[in-house]
C-alpha cells in the first residue's frame, strides 16, 4: 500500500508495467519490488527446489527471493532481482519456476516431499544406474527444480566493455563512501565513485535520521552534487563492482539500460575494469534473517528492507507489521514506521533486558517460533516464559544482527576474522593490497562512525599515493551525525520443530545442516557442498553466517573455529553476454583482408579462413557445379599457362644491419651469411627443442639486407621468436627488422607463360639469364616501385611480384586480366594446395609441430659448420631413429581412389587398430596432372618403404583404401619446370 | 596508358560521424620506420634533426616540425610521419618503408576519449595521456598506435588489413557511447 | 594483474605474454651436453615465492621483458627489459 510521504519516488510521473501478465502502476524511481508491494502483490516467486511460495525478502542486491525474467527471446534476463530491476514504461517481467502459474504450480508437491528431498539427497538417490542419470535424473531434476532459464536464442542486446583508471577508486556511496570520495578529490586525486544503486546515498537513502542537522537524505544529495561538480570525481552508478583482482584491479558491471527502454547502439550492460591505484571499500553491512520455522512465507522480510520501502518508496509492505530481531536496529525500524503511520501488531525483542520507549506492544526476551499463512503471511505465533501467542500480522521485519559486506576484501585468499563485538566477520587489515574497508562493511556501524572512517580511508589512501605534496590537503569538516553503540545478542536459529530456512534462494534449512553434521560433513566447505547451502545466485550473502552459526553449534565448535566459506567474485551475478562484451559475430576476432578481396568477393570466390586472413577457396566459372571443377581448371592454368594467385598473406619481415647474415645463420638451420646479394635461399627454422617452427625463403637484396617470408599461420609466432633471440639471445648482434607483411601486395605469377605475362607490366622486361630460378631485384611494375622474386610454390616456372600495398588491387586486377587474355587466370587455395602436394611441398599440415627436420627429410639442411636454434636438441637420442614416422607419398593402388586426410596408415594386412597404428595423412588432394588422388603422410620408416603397399583407414568417415608409399615428390622431381 | 591506381586502406568505409564524434581516414603520408642501429642513437638524432628539425622521442612521445611528426613506436624503433626520411639517416639506422602498412584513422569530437576507453586498456586520462603522448597498445583485439593530436583529437593506427575491424570496433564504440547521451 | 613495462608504464596483463623462467635466456654453447640442454629446455624449479619470468610485451612496445613475480601473491617485483639483463650479464 502507497504511503504519504516525501520518498524518493516521483509521484508526478506514472510508470505503466506489466508483472505475469497484469498491468500495473507505479512511479518513477521504484523498483519492481517496491510497485508490487505498492499494489499488494506479495507472491512473487517459486523456491527452487520445494516450490513454496515467496515474497520479497529485501531491498538490495542480495535479494534471494524474488527473482524474475525480464524480457523475450535473445533479450531475455532470468534471475532479475525484483529488488534491483527499476520500473519503466512497457517494462515486462514474469516469475519463474512454476507450471502453470504462480498462483497454481503443480510442483509444489515436492514440498509436501521435504523429508525426501533434504541434504544429500541427489547424492543419495540418483546414484545407480549410471546411464540414468544423464538422461533422466538430471533431466527431471532441472527441470523440478531451478531458477530462470535462458530462451536458448542467440543474444540480440548489445553488451558492451570498457576501462576505467584512478588514484582512488570509492565503492559504495553511503555516509562512508561520500567522505571517502570528497577527502580524496579534494586532496586531488582521481576519484571514481562506484555505486550499485540508481542515486547516491547508500542506506542513508533508507533511514531517517540527520547528519550536519538536516535529514540524512538530503545530506547525501547535497554530497552527490557537491562531487559531481568536481572536475576529478567520475561517478559511476548502476554499477557493481562483481571483482577483486591482482594489481589493483576491479571488475564492474554497470547496469546501463535495464531501466529504460533499449535505443538503437545502446548497451544493455556495460562490464568496466578498472585499474586503481588505491580503493575504498565502503559497501555497507547486510541485514541478516533469523532462522525460525516457516519463516519464509511471502510476507516475512528483513527489518531493514520494511524500513526501505516505507522511507524511500513510502510503500507499506503491509497493515499489520511484526519486528523481531536480537539487536536495536528493530526499535528504529519501528519508529520510522509510527512515524509514517504504519500499524506495529507487536516489537519482538529476543533480548530478555531490551526495553522500548515506543508505544507499541512489546515482548522482550521473546521469539517467533512459527508463522501461518500459505501464499501470504497469516500470523505469527510469539513466545516468551509466559507462553506462546499468535498474533495476526501480514509482514514481518527481522533482524539477526549485520554482517559487514566484506565479500571483495576475500577475492584474493584473505580470510576474514571473527569479532565477537558485533558477532560478525570483520576484514582484516592487507586483505587485498591497496584496499582499505571502512565503515559498515569493516564493522564501524553508527553514522559517526562511518564517516570518520571514510575520512580516514580517504587520508590514507592519499598519503600512499603521495598526494598531499600535489595539492594542500584540507582536511573536510567532519558533520555531525548519530554515534550510539551497537548492541547485539546472537540468535541464529530459533529452537523447536519444523523447517526453518537459512539459505532461501536454494531451500537449504536448518535441518540441513544439521544432518550434514550428523553425516560427518563437518568441515564448513563440506557442509556446503553437501547442502547447496550458499551456492545459489546470491552465493548465500543472507545465510552464510547464520549456516557456520549452525555447524558450529551441531558440531560443538565456536564460529571462528568453524570458520567461513570462500567468497569469490563476482560479487553479483553477470551475464556472460557482459563479459564477452562486443566479442560476437564480427567483434569476435579481427578480420584481415588481402588487398584483392573486393575482387575477389566480386569474382563469388567462396573465402576459407587462414589464421584471420580470408582468401579465396576458389573462383567459380559459370557452368562448374562443383569446387572439384574449378579447382581441377584452376591448377590447369598453372600447369599449362599462368596462373595469379594473392600470396600477400606470408609473413614478410624486412631484415637489416651488419649481422643480418650471422642473425639468419641463428635463426634458420641452414647457412644465409653465404647467400648471394639478388639470390633467394629456402630455409628452415627449428624450435628450440629441435622440431620445426616453419620455412619459407629469405632473399638478399643488398650486403646488409634480406627480407624473410614465413609461412601465414606462423608470421606472428616467428617475428617474436626474432626478438627474443635478438633481445634475450644475441642483443651483441647489430641487427633490426620490421614486419613488411602489410606494406605490400604480394602476388604469386606462376606457370609456363609467367615471364610473358610480367614483361607486359614491367619497365625494363626480363629473361632467364637475368632472372634465373630464385633471383631476386627491385623492378618497377608500371612505374611503380616493386620487388620481384623468382620462387615456385608450384613447381612451375613461377615469380612472386609485389608492390606498395595500395597498388594491390589495381595490379591484381591487371595480372588477371592479362592471364585470362593467355589462357590462364586467378587460382584460389584449393588449386594451390593440390599444385604444392604434387610437388611434396610442406605447410604447417606436414610442420605442425611434433616433427623434425629428419622426419621431413631435411635432415641435410641442418648445417653442421654453424651452431643454429635447435640445433643441440635436434641431435636428442629418439629424434634421428629409423623408425620414426616419415613423411612419405601416398597413391591409392586399389578399387577404392579416396584419400582423406587425418586418415590412418596400416601395414597391408593389419588389422586396424591403434596398436597397429603406422601413420597417418596430413594433405590430400585430386592431381588432374596425373590423374589420382595424391596424399601426404607420416609413415613409420617411410622412407626405406617407398614401392611398398599400406593401407589407408578412415574410421571416422568410413573409407579403406589401398595405397603405395612413394617420395613425397609426385611431378617433376627433377625441378626441371621451375628452372625453365 | 595503363597504370596502377592506388586505393587507401579504410577506402570506402570513412568517414562517420556519430553522436558528437567522428571518425575519418588520415591522408595517405610517407611513414618510415626509424630503427637506430646499435650504438648509433647520437648520431641519429644528430642526423634527424639537421635533416627534418626533429629530436628523438622519448617512449610515450612524439616530436614534430611542421608537417613532419615523429612518433615513438616501441622499443628501440619511430616512425617518421609526414615527410619522405632522408637518405642519409640510413647510415645510422635501418629505414622500413611503412606507407602503406598502416590504416591510419583520426577520431575527434567531444567523446572521443570515452570511445577509446571502450577499446583500449590504456589510461588515456590527461595526466596519463597528454597531448602529443603516443601509445603502442592495443585497441580491442587489435595492436594499434594510439597518437593524441589534440585535446580531443586522437590518431588511431591499425594494420591495413585490419582496417574494416578497426573500423567496425571504433564504430560499435562510437554507437554506445552516443546512445548513452540520448 | 598490471605489469610495469620499463618502457610503456604500467598496463594491463592482457597486453602481454608470458614464456616462462627466465633461465631461457642462458642458452646452453654448441657443444652443450644433452643433460644441460635437458636442463635449459625442461627442467624448471616451481617456486612457490619470487621467481624470474620472461614477459613479451605483443601488444605494447614490443620488449621482451624479465620480470619478478611472487607466484604466492602474484605481486611483481622489478621488471626489466631482457636485452639490458642480457649485456649486464655479457
Ligand atoms: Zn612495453
Amino acid at each position: 500500500m502507497r504511503l504519504e510521504g516525501e520518498g524518493l519516488i516521483n509521484r508526478g510521473r506514472k510508470v505503466s508495467f506489466r508483472f505475469d501478465g497484469h498491468s500495473y502502476e507505479g512511479f518513477e524511481g521504484d523498483t519492481l519490488a517496491s510497485a508490487l508491494l505498492a499494489n499488494g502483490v506479495k507472491l512473487v516467486a517459486r523456491s527452487f527446489k520445494y516450490h513454496r511460495p515467496r515474497g520479497i525478502l529485501t531491498a538490495g542486491s542480495e535479494e534471494p527471493n524474488a527473482l524474475v525474467t525480464v524480457g523475450t527471446g535473445g533479450s531475455q534476463d532470468p534471475n532479475v532481482r525484483a529488488t534491483v530491476q527499476e520500473i519503466y514504461d512497457g517494462l515486462e517481467a514474469v516469475s519463474q519456476n512454476r507450471w502453470p502459474s504462480l498462483d497454481f504450480d503443480v510442483m509444489a508437491v515436492n514440498d509436501l516431499g521435504a523429508p525426501f528431498l533434504g541434504a544429500g539427497f541427489y547424492y543419495k538417490t540418483f546414484m545407480w544406474p549410471k546411464v540414468f542419470w544423464e538422461k533422466l535424473y538430471e533431466p527431471v531434476i532441472r527441470r523440478a527444480a531451478g531458477l530462470g532459464a535462458i530462451s536458448g536464442d542467440p543474444v540480440t542486446d548489445k553488451y558492451e566493455r570498457g576501462f576505467a583508471h584512478c588514484d582512488v577508486l570509492v565503492i559504495g556511496s553511503g555516509p562512508t563512501g561520500l567522505m571517502a570520495a570528497l577527502t580524496a578529490a579534494e586532496a586531488g586525486a582521481d576519484v571514481i565513485l562506484a555505486e550499485e544503486d540508481s542515486t547516491l546515498g547508500g542506506r542513508l537513502l533508507s533511514e531517517s535520521g540527520e547528519i550536519d542537522g538536516v535529514p540524512a537524505r538530503d545530506w547525501a544529495a547535497a554530497m552527490a552534487e557537491r562531487l559531481a561538480e568536481m572536475g576529478n570525481v567520475r561517478i559511476m552508478t548502476r554499477t557493481s563492482v562483481t571483482g577483486a583482482y591482482d594489481g589493483g584491479t576491479y571488475g564492474a558491471l554497470e547496469r546501463v539500460a535495464h531501466h529504460r527502454p533499449l535505443a538503437k547502439g545502446l548497451a544493455k550492460e556495460c562490464f568496466w575494469k578498472i585499474a586503481a591505484k588505491r580503493t575504498v571499500l565502503a559497501v555497507g553491512a547486510l541485514e541478516r534473517p533469523i532462522a525460525f520455522q516457516n519463516n519464509d512465507r511471502p510476507g516475512v522480510m528483513m527489518a531493514s528492507a520494511v524500513r526501505a520501502y516505507v522511507n524511500r518508496w513510502n510503500v507499506a509492505p503491509g497493515q499489520k507489521i511484526v519486528l523481531f530481531g536480537n539487536n536495536d536496529s528493530i526499535h528504529d525500524v519501528a519508529a520510522d514506521l509510527l512515524a509514517a503511520g504504519v500499524h506495529i501488531a507487536a516489537l519482538v525483542d529476543s533480548r530478555a533486558d531490551a526495553t522500548c520507549q515506543l508505544d507499541v506492544p512489546f515482548y522482550a526476551g521473546a521469539q517467533i517460533v512459527g508463522t501461518e499463512g500459505r501464499k501470504a503471511l497469516e500470523a505469527v505465533s510469539i513466545s516468551r516464559a509466559s507462553g506462546v501467542e499468535k498474533v495476526a500480522a501480514d509482514c514481518l521485519g527481522m533482524s539477526g544482527g549485520w554482517n559487514p559486506t566484506l565479500h571483495l576484501t576475500c577475492h584474493m585468499n584473505g580470510r576474514p576474522e571473527w569479532n565477537e563485538a558485533i558477532a560478525a566477520f570483520v576484514p582484516k587489515v592487507g586483505m587485498v593490497p591497496g584496499l582499505i574497508a571502512a565503515g559498515a562493511c569493516n564493522g564501524a556501524f553508527s553514522t559517526a562512525a562511518c564517516l570518520g572512517e571514510g575520512v580516514g580511508a580517504a587520508q590514507a589512501a592519499c598519503d600512499a599515493l603521495g598526494l598531499q605534496a600535489k595539492a594542500p590537503k584540507r582536511a573536510p569538516e567532519m558533520p555531525s551525525a548519530e554515534d550510539r553503540p551497537y548492541s547485539i545478542a546472537p540468535l541464529w536459529a530459533v529452537a523447536g520443530k519444523g523447517r526453518a530456512w537459512l539459505d532461501f534462494q536454494n531451500d537449504v534449512t536448518v535441518k540441513d545442516v544439521k544432518q550434514a553434521a550428523a553425516e560427518n560433513f563437518r568441515s564448513v566447505e563440506h557442509m556446503k557442498r553437501y547442502t547447496t547451502q550458499g551456492m545459489a545466485t546470491d552465493q548465500g550473502k543472507n545465510s552464510n553466517v547464520q549456516a557456520l552459526a549452525v555447524l558450529a553449534d551441531a558440531t560443538g565448535r565456536g564460529i571462528p573455529e568453524t570458520g567461513t566459506t570462500t567468497y569469490r567474485p563476482p560479487f553479483t551475478p553477470v551475464a556472460v553476454a557482459a563479459m564477452a562484451a562486443g566479442a560476437a559475430d564480427k567483434g569476435f576476432a579481427p578480420e584481415r583482408f588481402t588487398t584483392s578481396h573486393r575482387l575477389t568477393v566480386a569474382a563469388n570466390a567462396p573465402l576459407i579462413e587462414a589464421g584471420l586472413w580470408y582468401r579465396p577457396s576458389y573462383f567459380p566459372k559459370a557452368g562448374e557445379t562443383t569446387w572439384r571443377q574449378s579447382c581441377d581448371r584452376e591448377v590447369g592454368y598453372v600447369r599449362e599457362a599462368v596462373g595469379i594467385c594473392d600470396v600477400s598473406t606470408l609473413g614478410k619481415i624486412d631484415i637489416k644491419g651488419r649481422d643480418a647474415g650471422a642473425f639468419l645463420d641463428l635463426l634458420y638451420t641452414n647457412m644465409f651469411s653465404t647467400l648471394k646479394v639478388g639470390r633467394v635461399r629456402y630455409g628452415l627454422m627449428l624450435r628450440e627443442d629441435g622440431h620445426v617452427m616453419d620455412d619459407g625463403t629469405t632473399a638478399r637484396l643488398a650486403d646488409d639486407h634480406f627480407v624473410m617470408t614465413t609461412t601465414t599461420a606462423a608470421a606472428g609466432e616467428v617475428m617474436k621468436h626474432m626478438e627474443f633471440v635478438s633481445q634475450g639471445l644475441r642483443p651483441d648482434l647489430d641487427v633490426r627488422f620490421a614486419s613488411v607483411t602489410e606494406q605490400w601486395a604480394q602476388f604469386a605469377v606462376a606457370g609456363p607463360q609467367a615471364r610473358d605475362l610480367l614483361n607486359g607490366l614491367l619497365d625494363s622486361p626480363i629473361d632467364g639469364e637475368s632472372w634465373p630460378f630464385m633471383a631476386c631485384g627491385d623492378v618497377k611494375i608500371l612505374g611503380v616501385d616493386g620487388r620481384l622474386f623468382r620462387i615456385s610454390f608450384s613447381g612451375e616456372h613461377a615469380y612472386e611480384v609485389a608492390v606498395p600495398a595500395r597498388y594491390g588491387e589495381s595490379l591484381f586486377q591487371l595480372l588477371r586480366a592479362r592471364a585470362e587474355a593467355m589462357g590462364g587466370g586467378a587460382y584460389g587455395m584449393e588449386a594451390l594446395n593440390v599444385l604444392r602436394i604434387e610437388k611434396g611441398f610442406i605447410t604447417h599440415a606436414e610442420i605442425h609441430g611434433r616433427v623434425t627436420a629428419f622426419d621431413i627429410g631435411m635432415q641435410g639442411m641442418m648445417s653442421k659448420k654453424k651452431d643454429f636454434i635447435g640445433k643441440g636438441a635436434a641431435a636428442r637420442p629418439g629424434l634421428v631413429e629409423d623408425d620414426r614416422e616419415m613423411l612419405v607419398g601416398l597413391k591409392p593402388v586399389g578399387a577404392v581412389k579416396q584419400l582423406l586426410a587425418g586418415a590412418h596408415l596400416y601395414n597391408d594386412a593389419a588389422e586396424p587398430t591403434r596398436p597397429n597404428n603406422q601413420g597417418y595423412l596430413t594433405s590430400v588432394g585430386y592431381s588432374p596432372t596425373l590423374g589420382s588422388y595424391l596424399g601426404l603422410g607420416f609413415l613409420k620408416g617411410g622412407r626405406a618403404r617407398h614401392g611398398g603397399i599400406v593401407q589407408m583407414v578412415d574410421h571416422v568417415r568410413g573409407v579403406s583404401t589401398r595405397c603405395e608409399v612413394c617420395h613425397p615428390v609426385f611431378l617433376d622431381p627433377e625441378g626441371e619446370r621451375s628452372r625453365d | 596508358m595503363t597504370e596502377l591506381k592506388a586505393v587507401s586502406p579504410a577506402a570506402g568505409l570513412l568517414p562517420l560521424s556519430i553522436g558528437g564524434v567522428t571518425l575519418r581516414e588520415d591522408e595517405m603520408r610517407p611513414l618510415t620506420l626509424i630503427a637506430p642501429y646499435k650504438g648509433q642513437e647520437a648520431a641519429l638524432a644528430k642526423a634527424l634533426s639537421a635533416a627534418h628539425g626533429l629530436s628523438w622521442p622519448a617512449a610515450g612521445a612524439t616530436s614534430a616540425n611542421g608537417a613532419a611528426r615523429l612518433v615513438w613506436f616501441g622499443r628501440n624503433a619511430a616512425i617518421l610521419v609526414g615527410v619522405q626520411a632522408a637518405a642519409k639517416l640510413a647510415k645510422h639506422a635501418a629505414l622500413t618503408d611503412q606507407s602503406d602498412a598502416w590504416s591510419c584513422v583520426v577520431l575527434e569530437g567531444a567523446g572521443a576519449r570515452d570511445v577509446l576507453a571502450r577499446l583500449t586498456p590504456v589510461d588515456l586520462r590527461d595526466g596519463a595521456f597528454p597531448l602529443g603522448a603516443t601509445a603502442r597498445t592495443e585497441v580491442f583485439h587489435m595492436a594499434c598506435s594510439i597518437t593524441r593530436l589534440e585535446a580531443e583529437s586522437w590518431q588511431i593506427m591499425g594494420f591495413r588489413s585490419m582496417a574494416k575491424t578497426l573500423v567496425h570496433d571504433l564504430k560499435t564504440a562510437m554507437e554506445g557511447v552516443a546512445a548513452r547521451a540520448l | 594483474m598490471r605489469i610495469a613495462c620499463p618502457l610503456c608504464g604500467e598496463r594491463d596483463s592482457r597486453e602481454f605474454s608470458y614464456k616462462g623462467h627466465a633461465l631461457a635466456l642462458e642458452r646452453p654453447g654448441e657443444d652443450a651436453s644433452l643433460a644441460v640442454w635437458d636442463d635449459y629446455l625442461h627442467n624448471r624449479e616451481n617456486v612457490a615465492g619470487v621467481t624470474q619470468e620472461l614477459w613479451f610485451h605483443d601488444f605494447g612496445c614490443g620488449s621482451w621483458l624479465v620480470a619478478e613475480r611472487n607466484t604466492v601473491t602474484h605481486e611483481f617485483g622489478a621488471v626489466k627489459l631482457a636485452q639490458d639483463v642480457k649485456e649486464a650479464r655479457a
